[in-house]
């Protein structure tokens, strides 16, 4: 498909308005060193330009296309009433700096879901300003810094399980901290004896995901929280798998002092293609006071912002937060209410269970135990078999018109492939992309050539990572 | 199948290879059994010219798409020289991990710590223990 | 609602397959005392037509102003059609990020063309595709010029807007490092002589804003000087993107990286997000700039495709040794952004004309009521600062008839008593603008 810029011809832009007020000599007005004096942007017509970004989009594949089993991005159905929602001029028209009393939807919104998130996941107060859950994950590790200045004691280090996602120990290393690697027992949870040997008056906290990246719950979590609080660390909590636990147990309740969330995960926002999402952070009592400000408080029969915080670690971003991807969020947990939160979540977890159940006769299961919301395979017996690794595996099942689950992470499992269907799969869904899964590792014995040549059916082949590296082209360049 | 690992040089336990000049310097690169394991490599970034490091330093990194390594120093030294070729195409280790690919040539600030590394024979005995 | 397409039968059927008997085997991991057994705290669910009169009863609690005349950060723009349609196609919004590229060839292909356009506009080599917002943009700069150079010390103008300063020193706190800040002058843009007694050998970079939160455009030629010849980099913002349009961009001038927000680029209000933080650079920077790239390659066959590129520089490689943490960004955003430019095409200078048109009227019709002045002397874009005898009751005046009045400026700024930053784009008719003055008289 050709560029945008390979299309383009000179004087077919849309016009813009004419102006109602007198033109105005720009070089006098400005400057002319302060002018530039080029501007190559491309020229189309609208219908060109609507084929282009049409048929761009089909080529892409997205949830509405089918099951997308991503292990740990959640990738659960998008609900349209949300976006209908989100579409009214009451939430898109606002300023951020609209007085306060223009602006009491948003104030009452915002403040209800800080409410509403406090009560889900047992925290005291909740921030909604974090735009992604990596920010999220960057401001929680900002409050617990903030935390031990204000004790005056040096912590320098941060414990991370090696089955962590990357942006656990960079958000560590972007707060000053070292990060120390904890490691995981056999059964995939934490290993006791080396957390009790790691944790000391320089250990800051533990930043642990529950359930883990292997889609396993932390039995010992009442033990790890003690050995942690036991030498006045803080217990951060990375809640990117929420959605395995929310109206069963609160992570407030297990003792963690602090969690982001992915609103773009576990409440139904949509993706993006790669954001906008929203990482609000919750805190315990512990740490409200270092919440990012601006903060909303009540004032007479409404709201309004505060600043007025003065160990606050400050701003983390301008004006208040992904704001838009909040309402979509916030009409998810009005309209599925508490039952279905939590119904949600158990037809998640059986989801996961099902498909764990009916692939292990054909994958090698590192656990084979209970899963929670996704579970994790590995490749290892179809290398084993016809060299075949889990990227083929991946891109077969691109031939079957599914996008493939997550590869490759968590790192401890090799040829991982972790698989998170969601609760809103049926049994249908999960049965023809079990038998897809079954199909191709028997095609790994038959014939593994063709897995090894897929994908087949998609508008490029397996692209050149290795050039794209080496050479790089981020930036088109007439020729 | 890795190249067969010469005999006119020492190896490291983190899989790098040594050049004894005579002469207070050596040249090092990383051994054709490492850029197996690494893969397509894309990226080389190179110490700066002057660079003082103790063995076992990070000196060099090697990038491959889905991977980023550190190459140690296998003794300590200042960096005199550099392969500039490896910016341009960094596939020279993958293809001449011995020869073209090398990385950097040092001044040795202790001779001694040579007698500390493998030879080509001991290397691969070393590399047959890793695999298990 | 539910959106769990399970039935009673389905459910028995896979806990058979499980092999349990109840749900509530699936969860035994969670030790009991912490088994919650009470129901949420939160209301009880709606149908989907009372979930649209409940949120509508919520949105309608806002008021929405006639017009804004405020900007300082986000911007009322008009945004064309097009935009939104491509934008609400499901194949782009309900998609991940692309790391399985081959079914992603959407996407990729948009944002390597968002790159190319946002790298032209602001005169660099290299932009990323996006960061959160203008803000963090610039904060993620100043932590990776301090990481580059190992050097600790971050010089920001005061011109900056106050919230990215705050944001600045957030990070900076988090890294230990020092900010100090730097004055303007009576012109309104950056006092070069305090910028030069100010930098020395540890300072990592200077960060300035061109438009500056003033409106004021600044000379970034002689502060990029001054900088490069301390050693240190030179981080030029902007929070109004259409200004792009039409000014010499930060990169052509010395800027080592550009920095900014995107909202105006075909995004809405929103109160305040998701907007769009643009990052971009000089080629040399490519290996450590933070956030996603797309870049382009060949399959197999030799057919053009896009790909996520260098990947080692981010978290989930490089993990505690990455520059920055930033996973998901603002991608959506970022295509709303691209098809805006593609829209507008070279009538974005046209665009920006028209703002200075409407900028320059109605800052001459205000500065017609008795006791309005202009207190700074430099060339402005879109934005503009007048001093009144009393900017709270200038702003209470026009919020009586519904209209968001300027920016004031005392707030962050205590030394510029009874000062309002004013906005005029071309979403403010002549008719709006003769109504503001007719009120103020």
């Amino acid at each position: 498909m050709e560029l945008i810029f390979e299309i383009s011809k000179t004087g077919r832009s849309a016009a813009v308005s004419a102006s109602d007020v007198p033109a105005v000599n720009i070089e006098n007005a400005v400057g002319k060193k302060y002018l530039r004096t080029d501007l190559d942007l491309p020229e189309v017509a609208e219908v060109d330009l609507i084929r282009h970004y049409t048929n761009l989009s089909r080529r892409n594949f997205g949830v509405d296309l089918g099951f997308y089993p991503l292990g740990s991005c959640t990738m659960k159905y998008n609900p349209k009433v949300n976006e209908n929602v989100a579409a009214l001029p009451g939430f898109t028209g606002l300023h951020p700096y609209a007085t306060d009393i223009f602006a009491q939807g948003n104030l009452q919104l915002m403040y209800e879901m800080q409410k509403y998130l406090s009560s889900i996941f047992g925290m005291a107060q909740f921030t909604l300003q974090p735009a992604a859950g990596a920010h999220g994950e960057l401001t929680g590790v900002m409050m617990i810094k903030k935390y031990f200045e204000k004790k005056n004691e040096k912590r320098p280090l941060i414990l991370i399980p090696d089955t962590a996602h990357g942006t656990n120990p960079a958000s560590g290393a972007l707060c000053g901290f070292d990060t120390v690697t904890l490691l995981s027992n056999s059964e995939g949870g934490v290993d006791i004896e080396h957390l009790k040997s790691l944790m000391t008056k320089d250990v800051a906290g533990l930043m642990l995901t529950n359930p883990n990246t292997l889609g396993l719950f932390e039995r010992n979590i009442e033990q790890v929280a003690q050995i942690v609080h036991g030498k006045g660390g803080l217990l951060y909590g990375d809640g990117a798998n929420a959605n395995a636990f929310l109206g069963k147990v609160r992570p407030g309740d297990l003792g963690f002092d602090v969690i982001q969330l992915n609103l773009h995960k576990t409440f139904s926002t949509p993706h993006g293609g790669g954001g906008p999402g929203s990482g609000p952070v919750g805190v315990s009592a512990k740490l409200v006071d270092y919440l990012p400000i601006p903060r909303i408080i009540k004032s007479g029969n409404g709201y309004k912002w505060s600043e007025k915080f003065p160990d606050t670690i400050g701003r983390v971003r301008a004006f208040y937060g992904n704001f838009n991807v909040v309402v979509k969020a916030y009409t998810y947990i009005r309209s599925i209410g508490a039952e279905g939160l939590k119904h949600a979540t158990e037809m998640a977890v059986l989801n996961a269970n099902y498909i764990k159940e009916k692939l292990k006769p054909y994958f090698d299961l590192p656990y084979d135990r209970v899963c929670m919301h996704e579970c994790v395979f590995s490749g290892k017996r179809q290398v084993a078999e016809s060299g075949v690794h889990t990227t083929d595996i991946a891109k077969r099942l691109i031939d079957y018109g599914y996008h493939p689950p997550t590869i490759y992470f968590p790192l401890i499992v090799p040829e991982a492939i972790m698989i998170e269907p969601t609760e809103t799969e049926s049994k249908e869904t999960l049965d023809t992309f079990c038998d897809a899964m079954i199909a191709i590792a028997a095609e790994v014995k038959e014939n593994p050539q063709r897995v090894k040549d897929a994908p087949l059916t998609t508008p490029v082949n397996r692209l050149d990572e290795v050039l794209a590296a080496r050479k790089p082209d981020v930036c088109w360049k007439k020729p | 199948m890795s190249k067969p690992n010469p005999t006119d040089r020492l190896y490291s336990r983190d899989h790098e290879w040594v050049i004894d000049k005579g002469d207070g310097t050596v040249t090092i690169g990383i051994s054709d059994y490492a850029q197996e394991m690494l893969t397509d490599i894309v990226f080389v970034e190179l110490p700066p010219l002057g660079k003082k490091v103790a063995k076992s330093d990070p000196v060099a990194v090697v990038e491959s798409v889905k991977s980023v390594s550190d190459v140690y120093a296998p003794v300590s030294g200042e960096v005199i020289d550099v392969n500039k070729k490896l910016e341009n195409t960094p596939e020279l280790i993958n293809q001449d991990a011995f020869g073209e690919g090398w990385i950097a040539k040092m001044r040795l600030s202790d001779a001694g710590e040579l007698k500390s590394l493998l030879n080509a024979a001991d290397y691969e005995q070393f590399i047959k223990e890793e695999k298990h | 609602m539910d959106y769990c397409p399970h039935t009673p039968d389905d459910i028995a059927q896979m806990q058979s397959a499980v092999g349990i008997a109840s749900i509530h085997e699936l969860f035994v991991d969670i030790p009991e005392k912490f088994r919650l057994h009470a129901k949420l705290d939160i209301p009880a669910a709606l149908s989907e037509q009372e979930t649209i009169v409940a949120m509508s009863d919520i949105a309608g609690k806002n008021k929405l102003p006639q017009f804004t005349l405020t900007g300082a950060g986000a911007y009322s723009h008009f945004i064309p059609a097009v935009v939104g349609h491509i934008v609400g196609r499901s194949e782009f919004y309900t998609a991940y990020t692309p790391y399985q590229a081959e079914i992603s060839q959407g996407i990729l292909q948009a944002i390597y063309e968002y790159q190319t356009m946002i790298a032209h506009l602001t005169g660099t080599e290299i932009a990323n595709a996006s960061m959160y917002d203008g803000a963090s943009a610039m904060a993620e700069a100043a932590v990776l010029c301090a990481k580059m150079s190992n050097r600790t010390k971050i010089i920001i103008a005061r011109s900056v807007h106050p919230e990215y300063r705050q944001v600045v020193n957030t990070y900076s706190w988090a890294n230990g490092y020092t900010v100090v800040e730097t004055p303007y002058a009576s012109s309104g843009q950056i006092d070069l002589n305090a910028l030069q007694k100010e930098l020395d050998d540890q300072v990592a970079a200077v960060l300035v804003q061109s438009p500056n939160f003033f409106g004021v455009i600044e000379d970034i030629a002689p502060i990029s000087e001054a900088a490069h010849q301390k050693g240190a980099l030179l981080v030029a913002g902007f929070t109004d993107g259409t200004s792009l349009g039409i000014l010499k961009p930060a990169g052509v001038s010395g800027a080592d990286f550009v920095v900014g927000e995107g909202q105006s680029f075909g995004n809405p209000l929103n109160y305040g997000g998701p907007y769009l933080g643009i990052f971009a650079a000089q080629e040399k920077f490519l290996r450590r700039i933070p956030g996603r790239l797309v870049g382009a390659t060949i399959d197999k066959n030799g057919k053009r495709g896009f790909v996520l590129t260098l990947q080692t520089r981010e978290q989930h490689i490089r993990r505690e040794k990455a520059t920055s943490n930033i996973c998901s960004n603002e991608a959506l955003c970022a295509l709303a952004a691209g098809v805006y430019l593609a829209a507008l095409g070279k009538n974005l200078k046209r665009l920006a004309e028209l703002n200075i048109y409407k900028t320059q009227y109605l800052k001459n019709k205000l500065l017609k009521i008795k006791g309005w002045k202009e207190i700074f002397s430099a060339p402005v874009y879109n934005e503009f600062v007048l001093r009144c005898p009393d900017a709270r009751q200038v702003n209470e005046k026009l919020q009586a008839s519904g209209i968001i009045g300027g920016y004031e400026l005392q707030k962050y700024y205590p030394e510029l008593e009874n000062t309002l930053l004013f906005c005029a784009t071309e979403m403010l008719s002549k008719e709006d603008m003769d109504r503001v003055v007719a009120i103020l008289k």
